[in-house]
């Protein structure tokens, strides 16, 4: 169980090199590309790992994620959150909007698996 | 003497005075009346000054309380020696600034303020109503006296019959020649002359009783001294308080009492008069006052126990079987009442027409004050104001009973006009003196005025309940009517008088230091404290006022050959031929004037500026005021000028201060972006090779991922070189290719290049290429750059379903302008300036690739290129303007 | 604008008789104001008589010096200047 990972990145190829590394090592991915109806996609997909990008177009990854800590249903989903600015400041923002886990982009594909993989263990 | 050969004589004598009038209003007309306005006529209208009161109350004052009614004129006689100091200046501004009533002088002096102007009206009014209502008084009185002793049938008419007759018959005359004409200036040569020769009776007849008692009645100046020593007046006991405080009290009078003003200021045809004047007018007062002792000490022996001692000048020869002498002296007060009645009446009415009813008129009908027939209706208002104030004495008498609580009201009356000295000697000589000062001191002397005095004076319960009077409103016992701040033992009238004019001169004061007059006020300010000096008086261009419109108001107001007169006078100094002069400021300035001599200074300013098209007087107005006024300005408006540069200077540091401000937060912006873009890509970049670098994949898969790989490195080189592009164009040290180009083969091109983005819309492109066939001497790889980078935008991001993109040449002398108007929703106003920033892509919807710099480049290279782009608003859609020189020139790109 | 230190001797003369003029209604308020001084001494009733006298002749005076002075003050020259020292 628990192999089923929304990610959220309006970058296509890098959402295409996601997909591609985490559905070899089993997972199930699904993709959005913007941050308007983010949630809502959440919502209905129901993931048990949550991949979301800071600059998304229509609302930013940290309004995203303060939306969904808001509602119970939502309140402890892991999410993994990721970032292309490279800054101290995003960093404290994300662990302020809630994020579990936190990754500056570029990144190396054994880091973003293992990030996910700690995610669901226990 | 029968009563009707009373009515008969004073019939006579009005039918007279009528026929007076009458003859040198005529002559006047004709031009042929300068004797007329001689300096004595001058002097002998000044005697208006001494009214019934004088005639009559002298006599009686002096029985009540020896020789203090001597203050009443002594005061007034210092004045008049003492011309040089105050008069001469009041006249001179009277004249220049062409003055119709001492409301309109202190309105004028303070920036031609009508509430001003309201204010001293009120006062004047308040005042004056109950000293008129005591000259209809003394003439029932008199008349009474004479039907007293009769038996034969002519039984004493009716009172009130009588007042009411001889204030109907006085608003007639009034209106009759005060109103002939308009401009008050000086028309009333008539009234005046009238005025002149009752004044000539008054005296001759108070000289002819005197010399009757002193030489017919006792036995010569010797035998009166001795007889004056042994009366009742001998005990009289010198009050220094009231002394002092009377003798400034009647000299503070003569020039504020509104009709003294009419005949001083107003009435005055040439400064010289006043010479001749400050002697003879005091010699006049002496003679009136010459006799008045020795009236009253015979009236005192010969007349029965308990006679009014203010009828004496009447009863002691009609007592003795006198009775021309007695006639004579009937009308001498019969003049003295009749020619105070109407130079107040005609003073009171300027001052309510002026500053009450033409300023309603002209804030309710605004449009119709220059094309109605203004000159009609000030006419009717200042008959009417003369009905009304002639009205108000006749109700006040009627209300009050007639009774002796008015022989006290002429004292009462001067404190109240009194208020209106500070404002006046503060605005003749202060420059600081400001309209703020003068409203507030006025208005609190007024209300001490009435409160301590005035109100009090209709005895107790009347208006002030007795337990005020004695105990203070609210039991304050120190705000008590009559003894202010625990002052007790004062005679009330000083006491008023010392409270009033001190509260009054401080608040004047005190608010004058503490307030910034307005320009107009300054200007006036300078006007009249240096009056003398020869300066021509500040002005201010009058910008597009209509010569023509001009004349038909003056037209309206002055009467057409006098408004024509005038203008073609200043045509012909303007060395113009023609009728109408040039609308220079010193013309229109002039013409306020003239035309404040009829309407008053600051409806006439209300007017001018109406007709100029502006209700107040503007910023450009102020800027001539500074320029052409640059005495008046002097020090203040330096001083104003460093406020304003040090004001400029600190703007300027926070605008400075903004900016830094503002780059240091764009620059941590700019390269919190910078990493952005180039981790993305990067992003892409190093997961892909990871996963190539790991092998095993199909060939097809690989190449895919390859090709990714290419085409993110492709856009991190293209990312790098637009970064050195700008650096490169910000710091100026491009290098630019110059060489003619033709324009329509530039957008050609740009629009083949652009086509590559988002191939799949069909674009609607509207040119038109006759327009476009221009030859600039440019960089064209730039200019071309450029044309890409807005016909790339509009493919990307225009909305509409059917995408059209029209592109407009315009040629402007040396300079073309090339607009480029999409058919889609445009950009939000507040993002317009935001968008040649750097990165300030607005919305990340249709995200093709291009990192935000391009039209911060735009706008670099136009500005390499001599040239700018903007964003045209207001056009509903997007439409971006490129302009740029014909020809560059090395020079201009470097 | 200065005034010339040195004036003709008739427009000196027309300086001091105008400094005379403006001297002369504090001529007559002293004179005027004098006789509250009076009789304060002799606890009895005043001297009215005198007074009367008094009073009208300080009145005549002023009223003929007035009458030399006015005519003598000149017109319309500036007034500007009234501190100049010598002449």
């Amino acid at each position: 169980m628990g192999r089923h990972v929304l990610l959220i990145e309006d970058e296509p190829h890098i959402a295409e090199a996601i997909r591609f590394i985490l559905n070899r090592d089993g997972w199930q991915v699904s993709t959005h590309a913007n941050g308007q109806d983010a949630v809502a996609r959440v919502h209905a997909t129901r993931p048990d790992v949550l991949i979301l990008d800071v600059m998304l177009p229509g609302a930013s990854g940290f309004e995203v994620l303060s939306q969904l800590r808001a509602q119970p249903e939502t309140a402890n989903l892991p999410v993994l959150m990721l970032t292309a600015k490279g800054q101290g400041r995003d960093r404290e923002a994300a662990e302020r909007a809630g994020a579990d886990l936190f990754i500056t982009k570029p990144f190396s594909n054994a880091e973003i698996l293992a990030s996910v993989r700690s995610l669901v263990t226990p | 003497m029968p009563f009707n050969i009373l009515v008969l004589a004073s019939l006579a004598y009005v039918i007279f005075l009528f026929l007076v009038a009458f003859v040198v209003e005529r002559r006047a007309a004709a031009g042929a009346a300068r004797w007329l306005r001689s300096p004595l006529v001058y002097t002998l209208s000044l005697s208006v000054y001494c009214t019934a009161w004088t005639f009559y109350g002298a006599v009686g004052y002096a029985a009540r309380s020896g020789l203090e009614y001597l203050t009443i004129y002594l005061g007034p006689t210092l004045v008049f020696v003492g011309w040089w100091w105050l008069l001469r200046k009041l006249v001179r501004i009277g004249r220049q600034q062409r003055v119709t009533s001492i409301a309109d002088l202190i309105s004028s002096r303070y920036g031609k303020s009508n509430l001003l102007g309201v204010i001293v009206t009120v006062i004047c009014v308040v005042a004056a109503t109950p000293y008129i209502a005591l000259q209809l008084q003394s003439v029932t009185l008199s008349f009474g006296v004479f039907a007293g002793p009769t038996a034969d049938g002519w039984a004493m008419p009716d009172r009130d019959i009588t007042s009411i007759w001889v204030a109907g018959g006085l608003a007639a005359f009034t209106i009759l020649f005060g109103t002939r004409n308009l401009d008050a200036k000086e028309q009333h040569t008539g009234v005046v002359t009238a005025i002149a020769v009752e004044a000539v009776v008054k005296l001759v007849a108070l000289l002819a009783v005197g010399i009757f008692v002193v030489w017919g009645l006792a036995s010569g100046p010797a035998d009166i001294l001795s007889r004056i020593q042994s009366s009742e007046i001998a005990e009289w006991q010198m009050k220094p308080s009231r002394w002092t405080g009377l003798i400034l009290l009647s000299a503070a009078a003569v020039i504020c009492l509104p009709r003294m003003f009419q005949v001083l200021v107003v009435e005055n045809s040439d400064e010289r008069h006043l010479a001749t004047a400050s002697w003879a007018f005091p010699l006049y007062l002496m003679l009136m006052s010459l006799f008045v002792v020795p009236i009253a000490v015979m009236g005192l022996e010969l007349m029965p126990e308990g006679s009014n001692p203010d009828l004496f000048v009447l009863t002691l020869p009609l007592s003795q079987g006198q009775g021309g002498l007695a006639m004579l002296a009937f009308l001498g007060g019969f003049s003295s009442a009749t020619s105070m009645v109407i130079v107040a009446a005609i003073a009171l009415s300027t001052m309510v027409s002026n500053h009450v009813v033409m300023p309603l008129w002209l804030s309710l009908r605004p449009a119709r004050a220059v094309s109605g027939d203004v000159r009609r209706l000030v006419l009717l208002s200042r008959r009417l104001s003369i009905a009304a104030v002639l009205g108000l004495g006749y109700a006040y008498f009627r209300l009050s009973g007639g009774s002796e609580a008015l022989a006290a009201i002429g004292l009462i009356s001067f404190v109240g006009v009194a208020q209106i000295l500070p404002a006046m000697l503060g605005g003749l000589f202060w420059r600081g003196a400001t309209r703020a000062g003068a409203v507030l001191g006025l208005t609190i002397g007024f209300a001490i005025w009435a409160y301590a005095l005035f109100l009090p004076s209709f005895g107790p319960d009347a208006v002030i309940p007795a337990r005020v009077l004695a105990e203070g409103p609210f039991g304050m016992g120190w705000l008590r009517p009559q003894a202010l701040f625990g002052v007790e033992g004062i005679d009330p009238l000083i006491h008023a008088l010392f409270w009033s004019l001190a509260f009054n001169t401080a608040a004047f004061c005190a608010l004058s230091l503490m307030s910034f007059p307005g320009p107009v006020e300054r200007m006036q300010g300078a006007a009249f404290v240096n009056a003398f000096e020869d300066s021509a008086a500040p002005n201010w261009a009058q910008g597009g006022a209509d010569p023509e419109a001009l004349l038909v108001m003056a037209q309206r107001i002055l009467g057409e050959e006098e408004a024509l007169a005038f203008f073609e006078a200043q045509a012909r100094a303007q060395g113009k031929a023609a009728y109408l002069p040039d609308p220079t400021p010193a013309f229109i300035e002039g013409l306020e004037r003239r035309l404040a001599g009829s309407v008053g200074a600051a409806t006439a300013h209300a007017m001018i500026s109406q007709l100029a098209g502006r209700a107040a007087v503007s910023v450009e107005d102020l800027m001539a005021v500074a320029n052409e006024a640059a005495q008046i300005m002097e020090y203040s408006a330096r001083l104003e000028e460093q406020q304003e540069e040090l004001t400029r200077a600190a703007r300027q540091l926070r605008e400075v201060n903004e900016k830094l401000t503002q780059i240091s937060v764009q620059k941590d912006a700019f390269l919190s972006q910078i990493s952005h873009e180039l981790r993305t890509p990067m992003t892409s970049i190093r997961a892909f090779s990871e996963i190539l670098m790991e092998g095993d994949m199909p060939a097809d898969m690989a190449t895919g991922y390859a090709r990714i790989i290419h085409e993110e490195a492709i856009r991190l080189t293209r990312l790098l070189d637009d970064l050195l592009d700008l650096s490169v164009l910000e710091s100026g040290t491009v290098q630019l290719n110059l060489g003619l180009a033709n324009l329509r083969e530039m957008i050609d091109r740009a629009l083949a290049s652009a086509g590559h983005t988002r191939p799949e819309r069909r674009f609607d492109i509207q040119r038109d290429p006759a327009s476009e066939e221009i030859f600039l001497r440019t960089d064209s790889d730039r200019l071309t750059q450029v044309f890409i980078n807005l016909i790339s935008n509009a493919r990307k991001y225009c909305d509409a379903a059917a995408p059209e993109l029209r592109i407009h040449v315009r040629r402007k002398g040396a300079r073309v302008t090339i607009d480029f108007i999409d058919n889609g929703s445009g950009i939000p106003k507040d993002q317009q300036t935001l968008i040649f920033e750097k990165f300030a892509r607005l919305t990340d919807q249709t995200r093709a690739g291009g990192a935000g710099l391009g039209l911060a480049i735009c706008r670099e290279v136009m500005a390499n290129l001599g040239g700018t782009i903007g964003y045209l608003p207001g056009q509903g859609r997007a439409a971006f303007r490129i302009t740029l020189p014909l020809r560059l020139e090395r020079a201009a790109a470097e | 604008m200065k005034a010339p230190l040195f004036l003709a001797r008739a427009s000196y003369r027309r300086r001091r008789l105008r400094d005379a003029a403006r001297l002369l209604p504090l001529v007559g308020a002293f004179l005027i104001w004098l006789p509250m001084l009076w009789g304060k001494s002799d606890s009895t009733a005043r001297d009215t008589g005198m007074d009367v006298i008094y009073l009208f002749v300080v009145w005549t005076v002023l009223v003929l010096a007035a009458a030399v002075l006015a005519p003598r003050l000149g017109g319309d020259e500036p007034e500007r200047t009234v501190t100049e020292d010598e002449g």
